[in-house]
């Protein structure tokens, strides 16, 4: 086990705040250090919508000044954490990479603001993101392209795109995403860092800008396995601000990731994995096959199992996320925030504006949600999707009454390079095929780095869990993580086991 | 009962009825949040994130509103029970999120009835909860919106809590459809459910409005006329879309579904929009809430508490009074029925109670207790005071209280034994011989003439103590001594 080489890059969250806390370093040193690297690379790389400098040094400050003071400033202590730009910030842009909110200053802030801030984390920037988090590149924004930091020329994947970036790029050693259909495994996979989808509930939306609010949940970004259950127990529990949140306090992570996999039962989805399914290509199935190998070595029982209603898990997904969509976003309208087009009466007002306001790939969903809730279309489209919902949740529980978890792909591919898929949205889309599932079952998932692909590019391994299973969950990442190959050098420099950074 | 020839607005045609009533909830806070339910203010300052619709904000369901729509579906009889909110989506910029939570195809309460002052009995197809809208005031040009140099909008109201009354097309006239809204309205303050005010806006009224030839039984085709903002309003408008629509058929033209608009000052309706150009609202489950599904125990115990209605005030009253419903709706619409119910119970004669508390109580009844207005109309029906002075006695009790004997006899209101009043009228016929003589003339006239002359007399020498049934019945017995 390597540990920390010193650069903010290979730097736990972990190891940060537990020097921090106990005053080995301060947190303006440590923020100082980041600020630097993301001065160095950011114009590069363009992670960030807004990187709050000076903010983030009176914050610094004060988590220092409790440290002085004998206080605990709490157990992110210090660390720097950057935001997707979906996630409102009292008196701070919240764009959602859109022209249509640039400008807006939200009064409030999220839940998972709120929370990260009492834990003493300091904020350090903004994310870019595929707008209102529609994509699956991070190239959907109004604000410009997120490049990935592992090889500049490809795309980051999205939409948590500028999250991940940071994250890889050693900006911050976590950050929060968005995961609505993959919005926070895809771009972990494309980018070799962890990224957690938790169980639909397990953390709040309350101050997440909606785009599909059946599906959407924030979730980490980290570099290790336990960077991102830390960051889970703190921004996950019950928020009575949100009407779907689970009435139950976060659950405990950091404390079984050491408790590997022995005796555990977990199935490779056929239908996810390549046999069957067109456009995975074989060098991530390779690696999904080592994965599995290497659980099967740590104790665990692996054998393949079919979901078969998974395959139709892209099309019903692109009936019930627009739809959402389609209303979530009818009140970018010109008349209480963000941009208004003038014109001669409301109506038109509001054409103007959304006209202007919005881009390509937004547009389209909002028309096809629009469409698919129509008078006449309703039972064809959402109708119908809500049905194969029904059927892959109960595909799942046929399958976990067999296996404990499930395994797939991450991604179809690594990281592809910027502009390929820009022209042609179906085969964007597709990009999201073995992520979606979770999220029309709203069930936690997660994406681990495990090695590389031909090109060099990282390739993840996605571990799916039954709702609430986060802890198994975990385990096995803990395992996977251990086990990895090499991954890409420059993600972080470094390689760390479970424990590793843990100072507690 | 209603006139059978009033439901004829146009003779030979049926208009049929149906009304939806909105009434907003009286809850501290609005439907969603937190944001305070208060009718004024300045405004946008009843407001927060959520009330605004602004971006991440979520809903979370009001349990005060909750209650209160229960208290409405158990008071209009219906089957309360397992509901979801939806999306309907449309347009509005008074309208934060530019679609409003509402209940579509499972509402809180479906099916029950409403009774009529008369004892008829209207259908409710449901009482679902949404969320109102803000208000838009737009600025020259008239304040017609299509003339206004621009319009400000005052989100103080979006998010108050609202209950929609559906009601069955059961109603045939105005005078339906008034006493169907003054009677929803009774019960919707009696429950504590909203304060009913038509003129602030809290409670609102469209009216679906179809006519057919007498006897037919398939339904016309209806249309809705929507800003209706009175109970004169709402009369005003049905005749007028009554005479519309049959003016129509009659020329040879068919009625086309319509939502219209009421003019007040015009007096008249223009159209608005029709079928085709109804909105498509695109229905749909809010994603941000959750089923509310109230327990049995919730719903009884709601139910427990749930305050005696205005139809059961009057059947109450009706069976104590031996009078019929529509006897009794005036006392129980004044909330005198508890005070007329406990008089007669003590005793009181119950025309005599239900006639002061029509006409003499118009005020309310202050200090009267129930005790002392019965002591008081039994020392009428007993003769001891006079009609006029019972009158006055009463006026002083709900002024001031106190006992009615003690009341009269300190306004001097005596009752005259019968043997100073037959002094005084014999000293009277002494006095007057003449007149006398003309009153036992035999000619009817002279007698009314001069019967009128000795009471009045009477009454003057006994400064009005005397009591006129019982003067007359004394000048009768000496005439035919």
């Amino acid at each position: 086990m390597r540990t920390s080489t010193g650069t903010p890059g290979g730097i736990t969250a972990q190891r940060l705040a537990a020097d921090v806390r106990s005053g080995v370093r301060s947190a303006r040193a440590v923020l100082e250090e980041h600020l630097a690297v993301i001065e160095a690379r950011e114009d590069e790389i363009h992670a960030f919508n807004l990187v709050l400098a000076d903010e983030a040094r009176a914050v610094a400050d004060a988590v220092d000044a409790r440290v002085t003071a004998g206080e605990d400033p709490g157990p992110l202590a210090g660390v720097p954490v950057a935001l997707k730009d979906n996630m409102c910030t009292r008196g701070v842009p919240t764009t959602c990479s859109s022209l249509i909110l640039e400008g807006w200053r939200p009064p409030y802030d999220a839940t998972v603001v709120e929370r990260l801030a009492a834990a003493g984390a300091v904020v350090v920037g903004k994310t870019n993101l595929d707008e209102f988090a529609m994509g699956s590149s991070t190239e959907n924004s109004a604000f410009g392209v997120t490049h990935n930091p592992l090889d500049p020329s490809k795309v980051p994947g999205g939409s948590s795109g500028g999250s991940a970036a940071a994250v890889a790029a050693g900006f911050t050693p976590v950050a929060l995403g968005s995961d609505t259909g993959g919005s926070i495994r895809q771009p972990a996979a494309l980018c070799g860092v962890v990224g957690v989808k938790p169980t639909y509930g397990a953390v709040s939306r309350y101050g997440l800008v909606a785009f599909a609010s059946s599906l959407d949940q924030i979730g980490p970004f980290s570099r290790t396995v336990a960077d991102s259950a830390l960051m889970l127990e703190i921004i996950g529990g019950h928020d009575p601000r949100d009407s779907t949140s689970i009435p139950e306090p976060a659950p405990d992570l950091t404390s079984v990731l050491d408790r590997g996999v022995e005796g555990l039962r977990i199935g490779i989805i056929q239908e996810l994995s390549g046999e069957g399914l067109e456009g995975i290509a074989d060098d991530v199935r390779a690696r999904l096959h080592e994965a599995a190998a290497a659980l099967e070595a740590a104790g665990a029982t692996v054998a393949t199992t079919s979901v078969p209603s998974t395959v139709y898990g892209l099309s019903a997904y692109y009936v019930v996320a627009p739809a959402e969509a389609s209303s979530n976003l009818a009140r970018y309208d010109g008349v209480r925030f963000g941009l208004r087009v003038d014109a001669s009466n409301a109506g038109d007002m509001n054409s103007a504006t959304r006209t202007a306001g919005f881009g390509d790939e937004v547009k389209r969903r909002i028309m096809l949600g629009t469409y698919a809730l129509s008078a006449g279309y309703y039972d064809a489209y959402y109708g119908k999707s809500q049905k194969v919902r029904t059927l892959i949740l109960e595909d799942f529980a046929r399958a976990y009454s067999e296996y404990d978890l499930l395994l797939s792909p991450t991604a179809p591919t690594t990281a592809f390079p910027i502009g390929e898929k820009t022209a042609d949205p179906m085969t964007m889309y597709l990009n999201d095929v073995c992520t979606i599932p979770s999220n029309l079952a709203g069930h936690p998932s997660m994406s681990v780095p495990f090695g590389v692909g031909d090109d060099g590019m990282p390739v993840g391994v996605q571990i799916l869990a039954p709702a609430t299973g986060e802890p198994t969950m975990f385990r096995a990442a803990a395992v996977l993580e251990a086990a990895a190959p090499a991954g890409h050098p420059a993600v972080g420099g470094m390689t760390v086991g479970p424990a590793g950074g843990s100072a507690t | 009962m209603s006139d059978d020839a009033a439901t004829e607005i146009v003779p030979g045609w049926e208009t049929v009825i149906g009304l939806e009533v909105h009434a907003e909830l009286a809850t501290a806070t609005k439907l969603f949040s937190g944001a305070p339910n208060q009718f004024g203010g300045e405004p946008n300052t009843n407001v927060d994130p959520v009330s605004l619709g602004l971006p991440g904000s979520l809903p979370v369901l009001n349990e005060q509103a909750v209650e209160l729509a229960i208290r409405v579906g158990l008071a209009l009889h219906c089957r309360v029970q397992r509901s979801v909110f939806a999306r309907k989506n449309y347009f509005y910029p008074d309208m934060p999120k530019d679609f409003q939570i509402s209940q579509f195809d499972l509402p809180i309460n479906e099916e029950g009835w409403l009774e009529l002052a008369d004892g008829r009995q209207m259908g409710i197809e449901r009482a679902h909860l949404e969320e109102d809208t803000g208000k838009s005031t737009h600025v020259g040009g008239g304040g017609r919106i299509h003339e206004a140099g621009y319009s400000l909008v005052d989100y103080n109201r979006a998010g108050v809590p609202l209950i929609e009354i559906v009601g069955a097309p059961d109603l045939r006239s105005p005078e339906d459809a008034r006493s169907y809204v003054s009677e929803l309205r009774s019960i919707l303050v009696a429950i504590g459910a909203s304060d009913g005010k038509m003129e602030e806006g809290s409670m609102r009224v469209d009216c679906n409005v179809s006519v057919r030839p007498m006897g037919e039984t398939e339904l016309g085709t209806r249309c809705e006329v929507k800003n209706i903002n009175s109970l004169r309003s709402l009369g005003r408008a049905i005749v007028y879309e009554a005479r519309r629509q049959v003016d129509l058929i009659t020329s040879g033209e068919r009625i086309e579904q319509q939502t219209r608009h009421w003019n007040e000052d015009e007096g008249r309706t223009h159209k608005l929009r029709s079928k085709e150009e109804a909105y498509d609202y695109r229905y749909f489950p809010e994603p941000d809430l959750v089923p509310v599904e109230p327990s049995d125990e919730w719903i009884e115990s709601v139910r427990a508490a749930l305050p005696m209605l205005p139809r059961e005030r009057r059947h109450r009253l009706a069976d104590a009074a031996g009078a019929d419903t529509t006897t009794a709706a005036l006392t129980v619409e004044r909330g005198m029925d508890d005070l007329a119910v406990e008089a007669i119970a003590a005793g009181a004669d119950p025309v005599r109670v239900l006639v002061h508390v029509e006409n003499n109580l118009a005020e309310g009844a202050g200090s009267l207790t129930a005790a002392s207005f019965a002591a008081l109309v039994t020392m009428e029906t007993g003769g001891d005071l006079t009609a006029t002075q019972a009158k006055t006695v009463l006026a002083a009790l709900v002024a001031d209280g106190g006992d009615p004997a003690e009341v009269a006899s300190g306004l001097g209101f005596e009752a005259m034994a019968d043997g100073a009043l037959e002094a005084v009228v014999d000293a009277l016929i002494a006095e007057y011989p003449d007149d006398w003589a003309a009153f036992n003339s035999g000619d009817e006239k002279e007698r009314k003439k001069k019967s009128g002359f000795f009471v009045g007399q009477i009454m003057k020498a006994t400064s009005g103590q005397a009591d006129g049934r019982a003067v007359n019945e004394l000048l009768a017995r000496r005439a035919n001594s």
